[in-house]
């Protein structure tokens, strides 16, 4: 995948041939133990995959699996709805953050836990809060409502809801901490002239906050596609894909064809999100290597 | 007035949000000190809450956790390889690209961000296939170069911001001096950046810790695989023991907790920085 834009980034054209001082050896030398991961673990595997997926065979047998369409429809409503509830969480949230309280301070310590600790036991642990029967959620309904609770993961919208929102739980303090440093970026003045003026919280938000954070929104929100379309851990590790194969994203569909021993497939589905991945990578790239 | 008022809006926000992020944690943490009885109850506090979880995973008296310790080692050793590792990489590119001008340092910077911005779990399928190539399918090696490969990126990046906002004067004094450029990046360079550098290896050591899709593709063995996927393997079970499985869990989150809670004020303003320049 990344094979496609090199060409690009190899036309910086090497200058003319300098006698070389121990400085410019030593640079370059430096240089060596990066590119040789570079080439050994991505250029060679990425191009070795897309060898792979060279045959019109896998695309048709990808697009008569009908877990494929699904997971298309999935992906694409994982990236819509969880990004941008995340985003304006992680920008609401870090209004809140800035606050010196000393609780405030303490609880922003504790906010950071889940993005600390490791994903596999936090889901496992949602994962068994919404188990139907004895899921500390389902316990709690039956005894506010006499009701039983819904089968959390059995249905596919459902299930993918609580995918999205272990997504959310597990980035969310990322992205705040990094609305936190936006916000903090913001000189105190403009917000001082502004109470002076009589403007109110909502015209501070419009005038003073937006217009500063806009850029860091953009770009936060364009990164955090690029990392939840390849959010394997959300969806795998709460549903399995489950049920029946309903609520495969992309990220889990390529993995679940490679441990059918189906890698065509899998690089097929991969090759597939290109189409999505590659826009905002350039758009980073261009973005970042100013 | 406007003042309590203001305290309660607070309250109002601060209340659910430590709910949210703290329930899935303690209800980890309720199961590791419950007997499963208790656990599976519903209870919000066990009535006889008990350590024998502990003493059961410390003892590997579980089919499951047979190798706990050895996992535990295997996991350790493997986060402190890639943060190492991932340091000299990183170190090395960034003082080539940003100190030396490193002809052809633009390029690999590129092609670092380009790595960077491929979705971990899509380069996951055609590492799996490199590695079964190179003969490295289950061999912790596997697991360490590829989790090199994918922290030292951003290794690079953030190194690389910081190391151009050190003054071009000291390099130049250096070398009026006599400095060779190895003395440059020894006596100069490294002491100047070691608080990005904590950051940096602090990064790497977490990313491999945590790391689950990676070692359960690159490791299948129950001796060599690290805690995470000793933990996914609870689950092939139809009645998996839920609260060793939350205990082992609980073990297994709390040294990256604590680490980062170390080394907090290192990594939020080493690794926020660089996250986003906007």
């Amino acid at each position: 995948m990344s094979t496609v834009v090199l060409p690009q980034v190899e036309a910086v054209r090497p200058g003319p041939k300098k006698r070389l001082s121990p400085w410019h050896v030593w640079g370059v030398a430096l240089l060596v133990p990066y590119a040789l991961v570079f080439v050994v673990f991505v250029v060679y595997p990425v191009g070795y995959g897309l060898w792979l997926a060279r045959h019109p065979e896998s695309y048709a047998q990808l697009f008569d699996d009908p877990v494929f369409a699904g997971s298309v429809v999935n992906t694409l409503v994982f990236l819509i709805v969880a990004i941008n509830l995340k985003m304006i969480a992680a920008l609401l949230l870090s209004g809140f953050f800035i606050n010196t309280r000393p609780w405030i301070k303490w609880l922003s310590v504790l906010f950071i836990l889940p993005w600390a600790v490791p994903s596999i036991p936090t889901i496992l642990s949602i994962r068994f809060m919404l188990n139907p029967e004895w899921g500390v959620i389902n316990q709690l309904i039956f005894k506010l409502t006499a009701a039983d609770g819904p089968n959390w993961l059995n249905d596919r919208w459902l299930a993918l809801s609580m995918a999205m929102i272990v997504h959310v739980w597990k980035s969310l303090p990322f992205w705040t901490m990094i609305m936190i440093a936006g916000r903090l970026a913001i000189p105190k003045e403009l917000y001082e002239a502004a109470g002076v003026d009589g403007a109110s919280r909502w015209q501070q938000f419009k005038f003073i906050t937006w217009p500063s954070m806009q850029t860091l929104y953009l770009t936060s929100t364009i990164l955090s596609m690029i990392w939840t379309l390849g959010d394997f851990n959300s969806v795998y590790l709460l549903t399995g894909g489950g049920p029946a194969d309903l609520t495969h994203i992309l990220a889990t569909l390529g993995i679940r064809y490679l441990r059918l021993d189906q890698v065509d497939l899998a690089m097929a589905t991969i090759v597939c999100a290109m189409p999505l991945v590659l826009p905002l990578v350039y758009f980073m790239m261009k973005r970042l290597s100013r | 007035m406007k003042k309590t008022l203001t305290e309660a809006k607070l309250l109002l926000i601060g209340i659910p949000v430590a709910l949210w992020t703290l329930l899935p944690i303690y209800n980890m943490f309720l199961f590791s000190i419950s007997t499963k009885e208790e656990a599976f109850s519903g209870k919000l506090w066990p009535d006889h809450p008990t350590l024998r979880n502990f003493e059961v995973v410390f003892r590997e008296q579980h089919h499951f956790l047979g190798y706990f310790w050895r996992q535990l080692g295997n996991s350790l050793v493997i986060a402190i390889a890639v943060g190492v590792l991932t340091l000299v990489v990183a170190t090395t590119a960034a003082f080539a690209i940003s100190r030396l001008k490193a002809r052809g340092g633009r390029v690999v910077l590129n092609c670092a961000l380009l790595t960077y911005f491929i979705p971990a779990a899509f380069l996951a399928v055609p590492m799996y296939k490199a590695m079964g190539t190179y003969g490295l399918l289950n061999n912790q090696w596997a697991l360490i170069l590829a989790m090199i490969t994918i922290a030292s990126p951003y290794a690079i990046w953030v190194l690389k911001q910081a190391s151009d906002k050190l003054p071009l004067e000291l390099d130049e004094a250096a070398r009026i001096d006599g400095a060779s450029p190895l003395q440059l990046f020894r006596l100069v360079y490294l002491p100047l950046m070691a608080p990005s550098l904590v950051a940096v290896g602090v990064y790497a050591l977490l990313l491999a810790w945590n790391e689950y899709l990676y070692a359960f593709l690159l490791l299948s063995n129950e001796r060599d695989v690290t805690l995470a996927v000793a933990l996914g393997l609870f689950l092939s079970a139809d009645d998996s023991p839920w609260e060793l499985l939350m205990t082992t869990g609980l073990l297994y989150a709390l040294p990256p907790a604590a680490i980062y809670y170390v080394f907090k004020r290192y990594m939020q303003s080493g690794l926020t920085a660089g996250a986003v320049k906007a």
